[in-house]
C-alpha cells in the first residue's frame, strides 16, 4: 500500500525532530552555555566550568525528560479520552482527573492553616503535594470507575466528570476565601504548571507509573480501534466494552494523574495535540495515532518549554501560558487550513 | 448413481440446515422488575443461505426482536438457539464469529477509509494488536469485490453517500464471516433505487456466500419479491412463512389498520383506498 510508506518517511522526520528539540532544550537556559560544552556534558566530559556541568546534569536534563514525559503522556491520555468518548473536546481534564489533583492540592496549600503550626510547614512540603495530588485524581477516578460500571451510557460519565470539574472550582474558590495571600499564591503557582524542578529521583517515580500507563494504552489499541466504530459494534465484533473501558480509564488516570501531581495541570497539550497529530496524519488508526501523538506530545512540550526560559534572561514564564499561547494558534491554522476536523 | 444421491442427500441436508430457531421467545422490556412483554410465542426456524425480511408495522417490535436476537436485550422467555448452541452459552468473541450486524446508528469515526473499515470486521480473527495476516487481507478483498466497493477503497467514509456507507456497512459484516448476519432497516434513508440495489445485493449474497441474512425493513413490497422468506408480526401473531403463501392466506392485510391503506394481492403491494 502506499500510504504507509510516507508514514514511515513522518515518523522518521518527527524522530529527528524530536532529536533536534530535545538538544535545543537542553543548550537553552538563562544561563548561556556553548553548544560544544553541552555536548561535552552530556557525553561526561569536562566542560568549560564546573557549574555548567551541574546545570545540564541536575537542571536541564531531566527537564527535558519531563518535558518530553508530559508531553506525550498528556497526549496520549487525551488520545485515549476522545476515542473513548468519541468526543472532540474530551480531554484528561474531562474525567475529573486534573480536578481531583487541583482539590488535592488546594486542601492541602490552603487547608494547612487549619491544623496550624509546625505541623503545617510538613503539610506543604513538596511530596505532600505530590501525593495529594495524586490521591485527589486517584478518589475522583475510583468514583467514575463506580459510576461507569454502573451507567451504560459513555456521555453521561463525561458529564460526570465535568460536574467534578465545577465542584473542584467551588470548593478551591471557597478555600480562598478563607486562606492567607501566600497559601493562594502558591497554590496558584502550582496552578501554572512546571516541569523544572523535578530531582532524578522524582522523575524516576513519574517514568515507573508513566510506562506503565503506555503499556496499558498500546494493548488497548486494539479497543481503541473497534471503539471508532461505536460501542454496538464494537460489542458486536466480541469486543468486552465493560473491560476495555476500565483499562481505557485506569491509563488515562495514570497518566494525567501523575503528571499533574508532578508538574502541575498543564492545560491544552492533551486537547489539542490528538487533533494535531489527525490533522497532519489524517488517519483515526490508533497504531498510528498513538506513536505520532507521542512524538507530536514530546516536541510541542520541549518546544514550548524551550520559548518558557526565555533564553538568555533570567525570567521563567508558566509553562501553562506558553502551552496555549503558542499551541491554540497552531490549531486553529490547522483547522482553518484544512476547513475540516479530522475525527 | 450412488454418488449422485449421496451428493442430493448432502445437498438437501444442507439446505435445510437451521441457523437460527426460536421456541416460544417473548420479549419486551424488564424495568423495575415490572416485565413488559411485546411480543411472546415467537417460533421462528432460519434456514442457511436464506434471505429473511421481518415485517411490521412502526412499534410492533421488530427492533426488539431483532436486539434479543443479537443478544443486546434479555429475552423475557422462551429459546434462541444459533447453530444448536443457546445464545446465552455463547462467549463475546464466539457469537461475533457467528453473528454480524449492520445498525441504523451512525459510526462513531468517519475518518476511517472504506478498506479500515471493512477490516474492523477482521477483529475477532486477529492478534492483540489487530494486524491483518494474508488471509484477511485475501478476505477483506473479496467482501469489497461482492459489495462493488473495491474501487472506492481507499476513500473517507465521510465522501461516501448513505448507499456507499450501506454497502460498506455490509461488506464490514461479511468481512466478520459469519453465518448469520443482521440488518437493523439497512435501507431507511435511501431512494428508491438504493432501496431496491441493497436488497438485491442481499439475496445475491446470501446465495452466493451461503449465509443467513435477516433483515428488517418497511419495503414491504420489496422483501416480498426477494425474500426467501418473511417474518411477519402482527398484534397478535408472528407468521414465518414464504411470501406467495403469505398472501394466499392474507397475512399483509392484518398488517396496518384497515381505514387508509389495503393490500392487492395481484401486485403484491399496498394501495391507497379510494
Amino acid at each position: 500500500m502506499p500510504h504507509t510508506k510516507t508514514y514511515k518517511r513522518s515518523f522518521i522526520v518527527l524522530i529527528l525532530l524530536l532529536f533536534l528539540c530535545f538538544c535545543v532544550n537542553i543548550s537553552l537556559g538563562s544561563v548561556f552555555i556553548p553548544f560544544q560544552d553541552v555536548f561535552n556534558g552530556l557525553i561526561g566530559n569536562p566542560t568549560g566550568n564546573e557549574s555548567w556541568q551541574h546545570i545540564i546534569h541536575e537542571y536541564r536534563l531531566p527537564k527535558a525528560f519531563t518535558a518530553i514525559i508530559v508531553g506525550s503522556g498528556l497526549g496520549i491520555s487525551g488520545l485515549l479520552m476522545q476515542t473513548l468518548f468519541r468526543n472532540p473536546l474530551a480531554g484528561p481534564f474531562v474525567l475529573g482527573i486534573t480536578s481531583g489533583s487541583s482539590l488535592g492540592v488546594a486542601l492541602v496549600i490552603m487547608g494547612a492553616s487549619i491544623f496550624g503550626g509546625t505541623f503545617a510547614e510538613i503539610l506543604v512540603s513538596k511530596w505532600s503535594i505530590v501525593i495529594a495530588a495524586s490521591l485527589g485524581s486517584f478518589i475522583v477516578l475510583l468514583f467514575v470507575l463506580i459510576i461507569s460500571n454502573k451507567i451504560r451510557d459513555t456521555m453521561a460519565i463525561l458529564i460526570i466528570g465535568l460536574m467534578f470539574g465545577s465542584i473542584t472550582t467551588a470548593t478551591v474558590s471557597v478555600l480562598s476565601y478563607f486562606s492567607s495571600a501566600e497559601e493562594l499564591q502558591q497554590y496558584i503557582f502550582w496552578g501554572f504548571g512546571s516541569i523544572g524542578n523535578l530531582t532524578w529521583h522524582e522523575l524516576f517515580i513519574l517514568f515507573i507509573i508513566y510506562i506503565l500507563g503506555i503499556l496499558m494504552s498500546l494493548v488497548s489499541i486494539k479497543a481503541l480501534n473497534t471503539l471508532l466504530l461505536g460501542e454496538n459494534y464494537a460489542k458486536s465484533l466480541g469486543l468486552d466494552i465493560k473491560t476495555s473501558r476500565l483499562f481505557i480509564i485506569i491509563a488515562t488516570s495514570l497518566l494525567a494523574g501523575t503528571i499533574t501531581a508532578f508538574a502541575g495541570p498543564i492545560v491544552f497539550i492533551g486537547l489539542a495535540i490528538p487533533h494535531m497529530t489527525r490533522q497532519i496524519f489524517n488517519t483515526s488508526n490508533h497504531k498510528i495515532l498513538l506513536p505520532a501523538v507521542f512524538l507530536f506530545g514530546a516536541i510541542v512540550m520541549l518546544i514550548c518549554d524551550s520559548i518558557a526560559q526565555l533564553p538568555s534572561s533570567d525570567l521563567t514564564l508558566p509553562i501553562n501560558a506558553i502551552t496555549s499561547l503558542f499551541g491554540a494558534p497552531v490549531i486553529i491554522w490547522l483547522l482553518v487550513r484544512k476547513r475540516k476536523m479530522m475525527f | 448413481m450412488k454418488f449422485g444421491v449421496f451428493l442430493l442427500e448432502f445437498m438437501t441436508k444442507n439446505e435445510s440446515h437451521i441457523v437460527l430457531k426460536t421456541q416460544d421467545l417473548a420479549i419486551g422490556y424488564t424495568s423495575k422488575k415490572v416485565k413488559t412483554v411485546i411480543a411472546s410465542n415467537i417460533n421462528v426456524e432460519l434456514h442457511k443461505g436464506k434471505l429473511v425480511g421481518l415485517i411490521g408495522a412502526n412499534g410492533i417490535g421488530k427492533s426488539t426482536l431483532l436486539r434479543t436476537l443479537t443478544n443486546v436485550q434479555r429475552k423475557l422467555g422462551g429459546s434462541i438457539t444459533i447453530n444448536n448452541t443457546s445464545l446465552e452459552n455463547y462467549s463475546n468473541i464466539n457469537l461475533a464469529k457467528t453473528l454480524s450486524l449492520v445498525l441504523t446508528e451512525s459510526l462513531g469515526s468517519k475518518n476511517l477509509t472504506v478498506f479500515e473499515l471493512v477490516a474492523l470486521g477482521r477483529q475477532p480473527y486477529t492478534n492483540w494488536i489487530g494486524n491483518l495476516t494474508s488471509d484477511d487481507f485475501q478476505i477483506i478483498k473479496q467482501c469489497l469485490l461482492q459489495t462493488n466497493m473495491d474501487s472506492l477503497k481507499h476513500k473517507k467514509c465521510y465522501e461516501l453517500s448513505d448507499g456507499q456507507l450501506q454497502k460498506v456497512m455490509i461488506a464490514r459484516a461479511l468481512a466478520q464471516d459469519t453465518d448469520l448476519i443482521i440488518l437493523d432497516e439497512p435501507t431507511t434513508h435511501l431512494d428508491m433505487y438504493h432501496k431496491a440495489y441493497i436488497l438485491k445485493l442481499l439475496q445475491k449474497l446470501a446465495k452466493e456466500t451461503n449465509k443467513t441474512i435477516l433483515f428488517s425493513s418497511h419495503e414491504i413490497d420489496l422483501a416480498i419479491q426477494l425474500c426467501d422468506t418473511l417474518i411477519v408480526m402482527t398484534k397478535d401473531t408472528v407468521i414465518t412463512d414464504q411470501p406467495c403463501n403469505l398472501i394466499e392466506k392474507n397475512v399483509f392485510n392484518d398488517l396496518f389498520p384497515k381505514d387508509l391503506i389495503i393490500f392487492d394481492d395481484k401486485t403484491g403491494s399496498f394501495r391507497v383506498k379510494k
